[in-house]
This record gives C-alpha cells, structure tokens and sequence, in this order.
C-alpha cells in the first residue's frame, strides 16, 4: 500500500500514544479502517522502536532497574498469579519483552554473582521453562507473548515473513517463467552484496528496467528507507545496475523519487513487466496491418 | 617576404610562378630574386589577410576603447621610415585622447589584455590567431616590458633586406620596442627558437583557458574583437554594450587612416598597411626589392595614382565610385542596394562595389594554394577565417567610403586596403570559398545549408550556392548528442571481484566499501557540481583522500585503478555524454518520442539553454561532462600509487587498442573513397568497430596524458632558468609512452588514422616543457611533416574524410597553447618515416573508415562553422532584438501507436545492452558470432535450395520468353 506522506503523518501522529498490546493494535485498526493491518502494525512497529530507542537509556540506568526488580519482587511475593510483570511494564512505558529481559538479568545476577552471558538470557527468553524461578518464568512468558514489537516470537514472526515474502517472490518469478539467482546461490558465488534476487535476464517494470529485486517485509518509511538505501540498496546498484524494491507492506509515495536513477520502489510483485522477447518484430507487423486496413 | 607578395600583386613577379613554388617543395630557387622560405612567407601572407582584414572584422559599433597601452603597430620591418613613424604616433595618440574618455570596454581590461601580450585569447578564439611570432616584425609598445624575454621567432625572421632598415627603424620616436626586440636579431635562428618557444604565448594558454569562461559576457567578447558578437549577444545576456552604447561615427582624418581600430589580437609587429598619401611619405620600392627609402615626392604619388585608377577602370566591369573623388560619398551605391536596411551600420555588400578586384584574386589564388598544401598550421582556423570574413559587417559610413578610395591611392601595393571594405572582404571569402569547394562540402549539412542559404554567397557567386545545395544532401554530420538515460555502473563479476582475487579479507571488505564511496561520490558530484560555488576538492577531496587512505592500509590500489577506468570508460566513450541531471526531468515523455526525436530536443534545449557562444576553431583541451569527475577525482585523490596503477593499465590498453586489426572491405576501394558508399553490413560493422575503438583510444589517451604530465603542470610558463634546469632534469627518464616510436610504427604501418588522433589527444596534455624534451619535439616534428603530406585535394590512396580528420585533428593540436608555435613554421624537421611499400596486410589508412559522424565528434569544434553562419542569419535578421532562431517544432504523439511502439523497440534495445552489460564481455561476443553464422548458414542453404529451385525454373522458360522480359527491363 502506497501512502502519501500526509496519511503516513496521520497515523504515526496517532500512534504515539499507543502501547505495543493487543488492544491497542484493535484501536489503531478501527482508526483507520482503510489501511491494512499489517500495513498498520508495520509503521507502529517501526514508530515504536524508534521511540524505544530515544527512552531505553532511561530505564537501563542501574538505579532504575534496582527499582524495578524490588517492585517486581514484593508484588510477586503478594500476588503470584498476577502478570505483575506485565503491568510493570504498561506502567512504566516499556516493551514488556525488554522488560522481561532486564529484570531477568538481574535476577540471573543475584543468583550466580556475576554478569550472565546475552546467550543465556536469549535462550531462556525464547524458552522461559529453563528459568529457575518458576513464578518470574511465568512472568517472562506472559511479557513476551503479549508484546507484538520486541520479544523472541516478535522476532521469529518476522523472520517468518521474510521468508515467506522470499518464497513467494521465487514463486511470481517462477510464475513469469523468469531466471534468477537467490540469495544463496549469490554467496556461495562470492559476490560481496547480495540482493534477495538476481535476475538473469533483466526485465523492465512500468519501463524502468531492473537487475535485481530486494524484498522487504515492512513498511518503507524515510528513516528505514535512508538506512537500506545507504546500506544495501545503492551497494546493490553500484554492481548490478538499477533494480526493484518490493515493500510489501507498503512505502511513503514520495520515497519513489529514484526510478530515473534506478532505484524503483513497489508494494506488490509487478504486473507491468516486459521481458526480452523478439515480439516487437510481430507487433509491428501486426500494426502495420492494421494501418493497411485503415 | 614582403618583397615578394608585392612582386606578385604588382605583377611583377607571375602568379603561376609563385603558386608553382608553393607547391613544390623540392624547386624552391625557381625564383631567381627570392630568398624567402615558405616557412617565412606563408606567416606573412596570413598575418597580411589578418591585418588587412581587422577593420571589417572589429568595426562593431564604434567604441574605441584606446588606452594609450593598447597595443599599436610602431615599429615596422619593411618600410619603417622615421617621418612616416612619427606621423603616424602623432596622429594615434591624438586619437586617444579623443577617444579615451569614452570608451566602453573598461581600459583596465583592455591594458590588461595588452600586457598579457596580444596573444591573449588567440588559443581560445578563432581565427585571426595567428601570433605574433610568425609575423615579420616587432612587437606593440603595450609589451614592452616583457620584450628583454618575450621573443619570438617572427622577431628574427629577417629577410636581408629588412636588415639593413634597422638603423633608421631605430630613429622613429615610437619604434623603441622594435629596437629592444631586435637586439639578438643577428644571432639568427637557432636562437630564435629557443627564445621563441620558450618565451611566447605563456600568458597566451592561461589567459586562454579563462577565456572559456568569460566568453560568455559581451564584454570579454567585445574585448576579444570577436566578430560582431556584441551584436549578437549570447542568449541570456540581456543587454550588450553594443546597444548601450551610442553608437558613434568616426571621421578619420586621413592622417590617421591607418588601422583607427586596431586589434589587440591580430599580430601588431606586422607593417600597417595602409599609409597617409598626405605629408612626404616614402613608397616603398615597387620594384620587389627592399631599397632604401627614397623620399617620392607628392608629384610622384599622384603619377601613381591615376596609374592605379586607369588600371582600375579596365578591370572593373561595373560602375564604380570614382576613385579619385574621395570627398563625394557615394550615396547611390546605398540606395541601389538590394536590401537598404534602416541601419545604419551595416552595409550589404555588392559585387559591384568590389575594388582591387585582379589583386583580390591574386591573393585568393596564394591563400588558397596555402590552404590547399597545407602550409597553413591549421586549415579550419583559416577556413573560419574566411567565414568571419564572409559575415563580416563593417560600418558604413561617408568616411569609409572615403577612406577606402583614399587608401585607394595608396602607391604602395602592401598598403593599399584589399580587405577594408565588408565588399571586397565578402568577394574574397566567396572566391576562397569556391576555391576550397571540396573542403567546404565536407561539412555537416545544417552550415552548407546555412552558406548556401547565406545571401552573400548567393549574390556574389550564384554557382557556388547551387553546388552547395547539392552538397547538402551528400552529407551526413549531423551532431547528435548520445541519449544516455542514466550512469551505468561497473558490474560485478565474480571472476575477478570476489574474495578469492584479494590477498586477505581485510582487502575485499575495504574494496567493498571504497567501491561503494565512490559511486557516492559520483552520484554526488552528478546532483550538485552544476550548483554556484560547489568546490570539487572543498566537499568531495577529503572522502577521496579517504579512499585512498583506506586503500593504502590495505594494498588494494589495482582493484580501484581497474574499477575507475571502468567507469571512465562506461561514461564517456560515448561521443558526447550529457549529464543526466537534465534530462531525469522528463525522461518519461522524452522517452515516449524515441530515441531520434528525443535527440532532436536535445539538441534544441541545447540552443535555448546554452548560450550562444562562437568560440573559433582551436578550443584549447577540455574535459566534457563526466570526464571532468575523472579528472578532479585523479587531482584530489594525488595518489602516486594509483596513477601508477592507472598509467600501467591506460598503456597496456592504448598499446593494444592501437593493434586492433580492421579488416578492410574485399574490394572497390578504387575512386580514392570519393563517393563513399555506406557499403554492405559487414563494412559498416568494420566502420563502427573502428569508431568505437578510435573514441575510446583518444579517452584513454588524453587521461594517460593528463597522468603523465599532471606533476610537471605549471599555470605559468616557467622562467627560463627553471626550464633548462627541468629540461635536463627530465630528459633523461624514460617517458610513459615511447611516442616516437608508436608514430613511426604506425606510418610505416599506415595505420596513422588510428595512432595519429589518439596521439594528438595524448600530446595535447603535455606541460609547457614537455614539448622541448627530445621525444616529444620529434613527434611533433613527425606530425607536421604528416600534416604538410596530407594534402586533402590531392588524389591519393587515402580517402578524403580520412585524411580531413587527421588534417583537423593536427591542425587543431598545432593551435593549443602549450605546443610551441614556432614548430610549424621551421624547416627543422625533414626525415619522413618512410612507408613499408610491401605492407603484407594494407593499412588502416586506405580503408575509408571514417565518416562524418565520427569526424564531427573528434572535432566538435567543427561545428563553429555552423554557430557562426547562424549568428550571421540571426543578427542579420533581427538586430538588437535578441537571437531569433529557426526551430520547427515537433510535437509531441502521445497516444499514437507508432509511437508507443517505438518506445516498445526501444525499450527492447536497452534491455539487451543491459542484459549483456553484466555479463563478461566474452558472451556477447560468442552471441554475436553464433548470430552471424547461423545468418550466414542460413543465407548459404537458401541459395542453395530455393533460389537454385528459382533459377532452374527460370531457366526453363522459353527463350523467347526471357528477350521479351529483357527488353522490357533495359
């Protein structure tokens, strides 16, 4: 889905206020009933990460995070049943996911004295039953299953949809009887940039004519969008020429500015695609007919 | 020298003979009296037509900017007597305190000018350039300071005669300069050379290079003398002094009839030519023979006069103003006009008007013999010559007039005015044109078809308009300015770009960065370098030093060289690349019109946003639309270690470049390539092959060249101390290209149209010292004589485009600043590389490879001629009310289906390349040789099946049958 700069601002406006919980994700989808709701999901996503990014320091400071593992722990010792960690973390304006994660550190520091490894807490994060603490595995489960933008199940969801937005790109090109190379087979040839797709034979799309296509399962907002461009996008360019973007969950309309220069942005697979094909030949003489005829 | 011209027109000597001498090289005592090498006289008669010319040429609207240092003729060689000098200052300095005070062009300019020398903007500007150092005489006072080092070999081109006027030269008042010049003048030639070419024109190339940019302003155009381009004011400039200006008149006194409008650029150290009939002054010897100058008294004068003026009578056929009525303004002659234009100023001139028209054709006759042996340095610069001559507007006034017919009476024969009226400059251009008819034809067809529809031409020689519109349709330049959509990158091929091509890790990641910074600095440069006051080295230089940095630390310096010639080579082989920041805009409607409209509107945006700049025939070497990042990149970068890599890898490529074997068509090259043919597929391939491999040779060349001399480049021209010091210096290291022997190699071989352009395009980099290294000045000596051998009429095997490229090329080369003029006009250089007779395989040369297409794009400065006619046509048509141009619109087919389907083709076109753009160059040249043996098969089975069945069956038919279709078909 294309959407305008002013539609984008709309709902980014309307997302600051919003938690990363089911219910708000409800609220946001009857807002704006036009839009999809991944679409929709999508640009809170990268809205709140971005603000995430702006507070996290707030709340990594030792002392705070002393405050919250107190709280934690007289509010578990009174409550047990209570997902008093996710309130926690509704209150203080946290992704409950993160949330979950400093307190656990914590927590692991107390137990084993020193500082424990980031694989250890990622492995119990993914898999709370490996926490000692049965009432904080409780906890930490309901954190990560009730945050849609951080977590492990947030990471493999969008992992997931890569993947399937990957597959699903192999298989339109299948479809259109067009040969590529992935990703894979890119590596294992040394290239040093690998876009998701290299085609064989370009093709042109809507005119433009492309060599590679990059598939991104997001929505293409100015900040990610800068950031691919700069990191992936103009790489790809500056060894295979021009070539196509799908954001598959739509773009800012006006980040489309580099088609002449040979960067072409899409929220679906193209439909207006010309392949290398001797057909011109035919046409004009079909049209030459045709004038006869006149 | 001057004897000798004056011999010929006073017919003494037979034009015949002269010409005869010109031509061969081998009798050069045929006449028994001249003592005067052709490297002498050529310089003269040039500076002779320039001189005589500067009038019609500068009038303008009367701004007579003299400063006092403008540069004024003083000192004279060939007739210098001390009453006529002291006369004449008298009468010219009287004039600039008339006239200084309103002068227009600021006389700080124009001092500055002077003192630059003369020569400034000679390189940059058209014709009348040829300095001073070929002229016979001494220097404006506007130089003298500089006269204890500024000399030049035209200062010491003494004929014995002129020797001996020394003395009395001395004695007039103003001619100090012409003393100081002379000073060495005995120690002769040797010494000239040296002093000459080491010495002269150093301000000349800077002050040139400024030019180009400046020329853009009217003033600088007005200052440069340029032909009326104050009149026809560049788009974009608003007002000209030309119309701010009063236009004034003068009256010359006849004192004073001696250049009035001097010109800063034509060579000064020539006589003025024209001299008052009033007080005692001496004609010089009629007789061919310099004698001293015997006073002739007035009585004398007036015998010569009525000589002159009954000679006149028999050779003009049509009525003429009398002669010896020079204070009757000839109003008649305005009014019978054809075209009597409310403007005062411009004249239109009539055939019946032409005065001195028998010595007119002499001088034709010797400069087209000039022109036609290539004794001139540069053909075209003499051909935009005559242009200028041809459009030449001189103010007419009541006193021109007069001053003609006085100047008429002139009894010296070099003094008369052959060239002062805009009649007799356009009589001559129009005969000189005829005269060159085969060379002119060989233009692009939009400046035949403006000379042809040119109506001086028209009026004064209705036959050579007819055959040049015939020539219009045998020519095929047009200048079309490569479409290029957007900048191609260097693909990525793993064969040589993957890991495995590095020594470590840390190399191909580093590459892989720096690979990815450059294409940011490029797409960079692209977006902003256009913008006021974008400094390449201020925001691009220190990312570049970056780079370089980055690899240094990782020893990966050949990886970039490789990628950054790659890149050269993908953005500026085409013939002329455009930056695309333009054409984005509407890329999408202009793409809709198909490639050959879309360079029609190019080339119209070009005229309407481009200003309407003329600047002659010898543009000094440039750096066109990418090239310039190259250029900038290689200079911020100062990276020994990557310009050795790019010298190494340019050398290995230019060396095999120049091997690449064309094959020649199996047959009819016969008629010397007159009438060339577009000939079958497969030599059109050839012709095309060789194109792209001469373009990209002359790429690489002028950036081998740019490498090689960029540590020895000096704005300035170095004093002579440091010039001996960096001589021996550097004569003793091995250069970067053996140019010596790849010319000799490539003559021997014939297979100059190759080597010879990219040569040029390599030398034409070299740095003001560069020229005097023993290599370098041998292989400047070798093309000259190559030049001299060219003779474009001459019948030979070499067909005429061929030659015409090379000739331009050379031509061109001879002009740009760094090159020492004084190598043209030697007799130093003799040994000619012989050619191998018994050349197993023939040579390059006798193949007609090239075409105007490719012409034009190796000299775009070709393309002059066409700017200069049309400013003609547009200044003639609306004066003062900006350029109107002729533009017939095209419009643009939207929904039209030819249309769409051109779009379709083209897209299919571009696929194509792009597809065989990442792949190894290898591929593409398997398809095609598959695709031309499977066509071949394919054509050999149809000729041996169907059209084997075809011819039984005709065979079949009944004889009767056959004579009756004959009969019918013959």
């Amino acid at each position: 889905m294309r959407l305008s700069r002013a539609e984008y601002k709309e709902i980014v406006r309307w997302t600051g206020q919003l938690r990363p919980t089911r219910q708000c994700m409800k609220m946001l989808k009857d807002k704006f009933p036009n839009h999809s709701q991944s679409t929709l999901l999508s640009i809170f996503s990268l809205e709140y990460q971005k603000r995430t990014k702006r507070t996290i320091s707030r709340h990594h400071a030792p002392d705070v995070i002393e405050i919250y593992y107190q709280r934690y722990l007289t509010e578990a010792k009174a409550h047990p049943t209570a997902p008093v960690l996710l309130e926690l973390a509704n209150e203080v304006d946290l992704s409950p996911a993160l949330m979950a994660r400093i307190i656990l550190d914590r927590f692991l520091q107390d137990m084993d004295g020193g500082m424990p490894s980031k694989s250890v807490i990622s492995s119990m994060l993914k898999e709370p039953s490996l926490i000692p603490d049965q009432i904080l595995a409780k906890n930490v489960y309901q954190c990560t299953i009730n945050d849609c933008c951080y977590g492990p199940l947030v990471d493999c969801i969008k992992h997931v949809i890569g993947q399937e937005h990957e597959i699903l790109l192999c298989d339109k090109l299948k479809e259109k009887n067009l040969s590529f190379l992935d990703e894979n087979q890119l590596r294992t040839m040394g290239y040093d940039k690998t876009p998701d797709i290299i085609l064989e034979v370009p093709v042109a799309v809507e005119g433009h004519i492309i060599h590679w296509i990059e598939s991104k399962a997001s929505f293409g907002d100015d900040h990610s969008h800068r950031t691919y461009l700069k990191e992936q996008f103009w790489s790809y360019w500056n060894r295979f020429g021009p070539g196509l973007v799908i954001y598959w969950y739509g773009f800012i309309g006006e980040l489309d500015c580099q088609r002449d220069r040979g960067i072409l942005l899409k929220d679906c697979f193209p439909t207006d695609i010309v392949t290398l094909c001797h057909t011109t030949q035919k046409e004009r003489s079909e049209e030459g007919r045709k004038e006869d005829k006149k | 020298m001057a004897a000798l011209l004056e011999s010929v027109l006073s017919r003494k000597v037979d034009i015949n003979k002269v010409v005869g001498w010109l031509k061969n090289v081998e009798e050069s005592d045929c006449e028994p009296e001249v003592t005067v090498q052709k490297h002498e006289f050529v310089p003269f008669l040039l500076n002779f037509l320039r001189e005589q010319s500067s009038q019609a040429l500068t009038h303008g609207p009367a701004t007579p900017a003299k400063t006092p240092s403008r540069p004024r003729p003083t000192a004279q060689s060939q007739g210098g007597f001390s009453d006529k000098v002291a006369c004449r200052s008298a009468g010219s300095s009287s004039r600039v305190q008339l006239f200084s005070p309103a002068s227009s062009l600021s006389p700080g300019n124009e001092s500055d000018a002077a003192g630059q020398s003369g020569l400034s903007g000679v390189s940059a500007f058209s014709s009348p350039s040829l300095s001073t150092a070929w002229s016979p005489a001494s220097r404006p006072p506007g130089s003298d300071r500089r006269h204890s080092q500024k000399m030049c070999l035209g200062d010491y081109m003494v004929s014995p005669p002129d020797v001996s006027h020394k003395g009395r030269k001395k004695s007039g008042g103003s001619s100090a300069a012409g003393g100081q010049v002379r000073h060495g003048g005995g120690r002769g030639g040797s010494n000239a050379e040296e002093t000459g070419r080491w010495e002269t024109g150093g301000k000349r190339s800077v002050r040139g290079y400024s030019r180009i940019g400046e020329q853009v302003s009217p003033p600088n155009l007005g200052q440069l003398n340029f032909h009326n381009l104050e009149e026809f004011p560049p788009v974009g400039s608003s007002s000209s002094p030309a119309m701010s200006k009063p236009s004034r008149r003068i009256n010359p006194t006849p004192v004073s009839a001696d250049r009035p409008h001097s010109k800063p650029k034509t060579c000064f150290t020539s006589t003025p030519f024209h001299k008052a009939p009033g007080p005692p002054s001496g004609p010089e010897t009629l007789d061919g023979l310099m004698t001293a100058g015997s006073p002739v008294s007035l009585k004398e004068e007036r015998e010569l006069l009525k000589r002159e003026k009954t000679k006149r009578a028999q050779l003009v056929t049509s009525p003429l103003p009398s002669p010896l009525d020079p204070c009757t303004p000839t109003k008649t002659g305005i009014k019978t006009g054809s075209k009597i234009t409310p403007d005062t100023q411009t004249t239109s001139p009539e055939l019946s008007k032409v005065t001195f028209l028998s010595e007119l054709e002499l001088l034709v006759e010797l400069y087209s013999t000039c022109i036609s042996e290539n004794l001139v340095p540069n053909v075209f610069l003499e051909l935009f010559f005559v242009m200028q001559l041809l459009t030449s507007r001189s103010p007419h006034t009541h006193s021109d007039e007069e001053q003609g017919s006085l100047c008429a009476l002139s009894s010296d024969v070099l003094e008369r005015c052959y060239l002062r009226q805009v009649h007799n400059c356009v009589f001559f251009a129009v005969k000189v044109l005829e005269n060159q008819f085969q060379l002119v034809a060989h233009l692009d067809k939009c400046t035949l078809r403006l000379l042809a529809e040119n109506e001086r031409v028209g009026s004064f020689s209705p036959g050579l308009r007819d055959r040049l519109t015939q020539a219009q349709d045998r020519s095929t330049a047009k200048l079309s300015p490569s479409v290029t959509t957007f900048i191609h990158s260097v693909p990525f091929q793993p064969a040589t770009d993957n890991r495995s091509n590095f020594g470590s890790d840390k190399g191909f990641h580093t590459f892989k960065k720096q690979r990815d910074i450059f294409y940011e600095l490029l797409r960079e440069w692209e977006d902003l370098h256009k913008e006021p006051g974008w400094s390449f080295d201020a925001v691009l230089g220190g990312r570049i030093r970056g780079i370089m940095n980055q690899l240094t630390l990782a020893g990966i310096h050949s990886h970039f060289a490789r990628l950054f010639l790659k890149q050269l080579v993908q953005m500026c082989k085409g013939p002329r690349v455009n930056s695309s920041a333009v054409d984005t805009a509407d890329a999408d409607l202009l793409g809709m019109l198909g490639a050959d409209s879309l360079g029609r509107l190019k080339r119209l945006e070009e005229r309407l946003v481009q200003p309407h700049g003329v600047v002659g025939p010898c543009p000094p070497p440039s750096f066109p639309g990418h090239q310039e990042f190259f250029r900038d990149f290689i200079q911020a970068a100062s990276c020994c270690q990557l310009n050795q890599h790019l010298q190494d890898s340019l050398c290995q490529q230019l060396l095999q470049l120049d091997e690449v074997s064309i094959l020649s068509p199996p047959a009819s090259i016969g008629d010397g390539g007159e009438e060339e043919e577009d000939g079958d597929m497969e030599q059109q391939d050839e012709k095309q092959r060789f194109s792209s491999v001469l373009l990209l040779a002359r790429l690489l060349a002028k950036f081998l060249g740019f490498i090689s001399f960029f540590p020895y480049q000096t704005s300035e021209r170095p004093s002579r101390e440091i010039h001996e010091t960096s001589l021996a210096l550097r004569s003793k290291r091995a250069q970067v290209l053996d140019v010596c022997a790849v010319l000799s190699n490539s003559m021997k071989r014939r297979r100059t149209i190759l080597t010879v352009p990219w040569l040029v395009e390599f030398l034409s980099m070299l740095d003001f010292i560069g020229p005097l290294l023993l290599c370098y000045r041998t292989a400047l000596g070798t093309l000259l004589l190559l030049y001299r051998r060219l003779q474009l009429n001459r019948c030979e095997e070499m067909c005429y485009l061929n030659k015409l490229l090379l000739v331009s090329v050379l031509g061109w080369l001879f002009q740009i600043p760094v090159i020492p003029e004084d190598i043209f006009f030697t007799s130093e250089f003799s040994v000619v590389v012989k050619e191998e007779e018994d050349a197993s395989s023939a040579g390059l040369d006798l193949i007609p490879l090239v075409d105007q297409q490719l012409l034009y794009t190796c000299c775009p400065f070709l393309d002059e001629f066409r700017k200069l006619l049309a400013a003609f046509v547009s200044g003639s048509t609306a004066r003062g009310g900006g350029i109107i141009r002729k533009i017939t619109p095209t419009s643009a087919e939207l929904k039209d289906a030819p249309a769409a389907n051109r779009s379709q083709q083209k897209l299919q076109v571009d696929l194509e390349q792009a597809f065989f753009h990442n792949q190894p160059p290898s591929l593409r040249r398997t398809v095609e040789f598959v695709a031309e043996r499977v066509g071949s098969n394919a054509v050999k089975h149809m000729k041996a099946t169907l059209v084997q069945e075809l011819v039984g069956r005709l065979q079949s038919i009944p004889q009767h049958l056959l004579s009756s279709v004959h009969q019918l078909l013959y």
